[in-house]
């Protein structure tokens, strides 16, 4: 039974989704009405059917009995807890202080602080200095990480983030020393 | 007599107390299952203690009044919620000879006694003092009012079946068969707007816009909180299984066991089991019915809601009604 939400389409529509005004069922005489009741009905029983599937059927339990099972979580693929910025052995990243992900955070998490580096030519060339994250504001929309022209920032499924000082959670996502891998522009 | 009436009250609130904490916790395991969750398993063994920590918890809340409410009317409604499910219990026959209250009109009796219900819950949203509790109010009047109708109709169609309104009388009539099972598609049908009626007569989803938690905050006890809230809460409750109770008695025989006709032998071996368990086995699946229903359809409008009533409801009982007197002068039934 397609329950799509085509209300031109008056046929398909259950007596009991039908609601205002009652179109189906003023426009086709006895027979429209029998075959309402009879759709209403059928529409009914499909979703009962499936009720009592999940209620027979235990083993699909979706839900997971955190914190008994803190070591053996399994969290969905699109689960998103905090945003990071993963660093390589060489202690680098990816961010050039481009600052989109600053300007697309609907909520200001994100500041970007950047400072002027000299290259060995002598050039300044912009750098970011820090990467302040305000994890107390964020909604984890995923908004910056899809912004980032260089991928450098990506969402982490941790998510046990109570702290007792509020100032705890503005952190600063660039490690200290850290600088931007060779070649990213 | 003294003495009966005092046991008897005992009784009925030891069932009540009972009643609450099973069914509360029926309804959440239900409602778990059917969402793919495990429902609560904190509080003792696999979360069977959970509503009686909800009930203590209850208990110890403060039960308060607000200052622009009508404080006696407002105090008051919760009782009558109360009061009206425990005079429903009298007619009720759990076993076989074990009934509080055998009375020549008991059909009659509980129709008319549920119909008070409804000014409980006009009593809370006008007293309340509070624009949701006065809509959910409004809405369970109109709601209640009119699935009655359908409600009544229905029941009727067994009644002229038996040609009785005693409700032993109407178990006696099923000893050779469920009128279920001997009154045909006309039975069916009455049984199935029975179930839909009383589901709304007793404000649960689909039927729940009394409550309407998403558009009304908690409709017409919004207000309320701690004790004065647990027995709306609880006389939800007690009136699904009452309903439940008056359903199995008036299509699938109260208490009487299951019999096919004059198969004797078979009949024997069925007797076996108590009437007692046969009563609560068939509440209890009608109850299990109404959860399911619950977790499985959306809330209706309140013009859905009168629509279904007023243009399907009613006039196929009405029809149905026809059928049953029809069938019962032939004597089409077994
Ligand atoms: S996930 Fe959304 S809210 Fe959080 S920092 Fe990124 S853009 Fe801002
Ligand atoms: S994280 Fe990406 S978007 Fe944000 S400043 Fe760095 S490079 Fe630009």
């Amino acid at each position: 039974m397609s329950n799509n939400s085509n209300y031109k389409d008056s046929s398909s529509i259950p007596p009991l989704a039908s609601g205002g005004g009652g179109a189906s069922s003023s426009g086709g005489g006895a027979l429209q009405y029998l075959k309402d009741v009879f759709n209403g009905l059928k529409s009914l029983a499909t979703g009962l059917r499936r009720t009592l599937y999940y209620f027979t059927h235990h083993k699909e339990i979706i839900t997971e009995q955190y914190p008994e099972n803190r070591d053996t979580l399994n969290l969905p693929e699109r689960f998103k807890g905090e945003v990071v910025m993963p660093h390589d052995e060489n202690n680098e990243h990816a961010c050039t202080g481009c600052t989109a992900c600053e300007l697309a955070c609907p909520n200001a998490t994100i500041k970007i602080i950047t400072k002027f580096d000299i290259t060995p030519e002598g050039k300044k060339k912009k750098a970011l200095d820090k990467f302040v994250y305000h994890l107390e504001l964020c909604t984890m929309c995923n908004l910056c990480v899809v912004a980032c022209p260089t991928d450098a920032i990506k969402m982490a499924q941790t998510f046990e983030h109570s702290v007792f000082d509020r100032s705890e959670l503005t952190k600063i996502l660039n490690k200290p020393g850290s600088k931007i891998r060779e070649g990213i522009e | 007599m003294v003495i009966e009436m005092v046991i008897a009250g005992v009784c009925v609130i030891g069932l009540f107390a009972a009643l609450g904490l099973v069914l509360v916790l029926m309804e959440r395991r239900v409602a778990a299952w059917i969402q793919i969750r495990l429902g609560p398993n904190r509080v003792g063994p696999k979360g069977m203690l959970q509503s009686l920590a909800d009930t203590v918890k209850l208990l110890v809340k403060e039960g308060m009044t607000p200052n622009g409410a009508d404080k006696f009317l407002f105090n008051f409604a919760p009782f009558i919620a109360m009061m009206v499910a425990m005079l429903l219990m009298a007619p009720i026959a759990f076993a076989k000879d074990f009934q509080l209250w055998d009375l020549n009109i008991g059909v009659l009796y509980f129709s008319a006694i549920s119909s008070i219900m409804v000014i409980s819950i006009l009593m809370a949203g006008w007293a309340s003092n509070n624009k949701y509790s006065l809509m959910g109010a409004m809405r369970s009047g109109a709601q209640i009012v009119s699935y009655e109708l359908s409600a009544g109709l229905s029941i009727l169609a067994v009644v002229i079946l038996t040609g009785s309104l005693n409700l032993n009388e109407i178990i006696q009539s099923q000893a050779d068969g469920w009128w279920i099972f001997k009154g045909h598609i006309p039975v069916i049908i009455a049984f199935i707007i029975f179930i839909i009626a009383v589901t709304a007569e007793t404000n649960r989803a689909p039927f729940d816009l009394a409550e309407a938690e998403s558009e009304l905050t908690a409709g017409f006890h919004t207000e309320y909180s701690g004790m004065k809230f647990a027995l709306f809460f609880l006389a939800e409750y007690i009136n699904v299984f009452i309903v439940c109770a008056i359903g199995a008695t008036l299509f699938l025989g109260g208490w009487m066991p299951f019999h096919i006709g004059h198969w004797e032998a078979f009949n024997h071996v069925m007797d076996y089991i108590p009437s007692s368990l046969w009563f609560f086995g068939k509440t209890f699946f009608l109850i299990f019915l109404i959860m399911w229903f619950r977790w499985t359809f959306p809330r209706l409008r309140i013009d859905q809601l009168l629509n279904l009533e007023w243009k399907y409801l009613l006039p196929i009982s009405m029809f149905n009604i026809l059928l049953v007197t029809l069938m019962a002068i032939l004597g089409w039934h077994f």
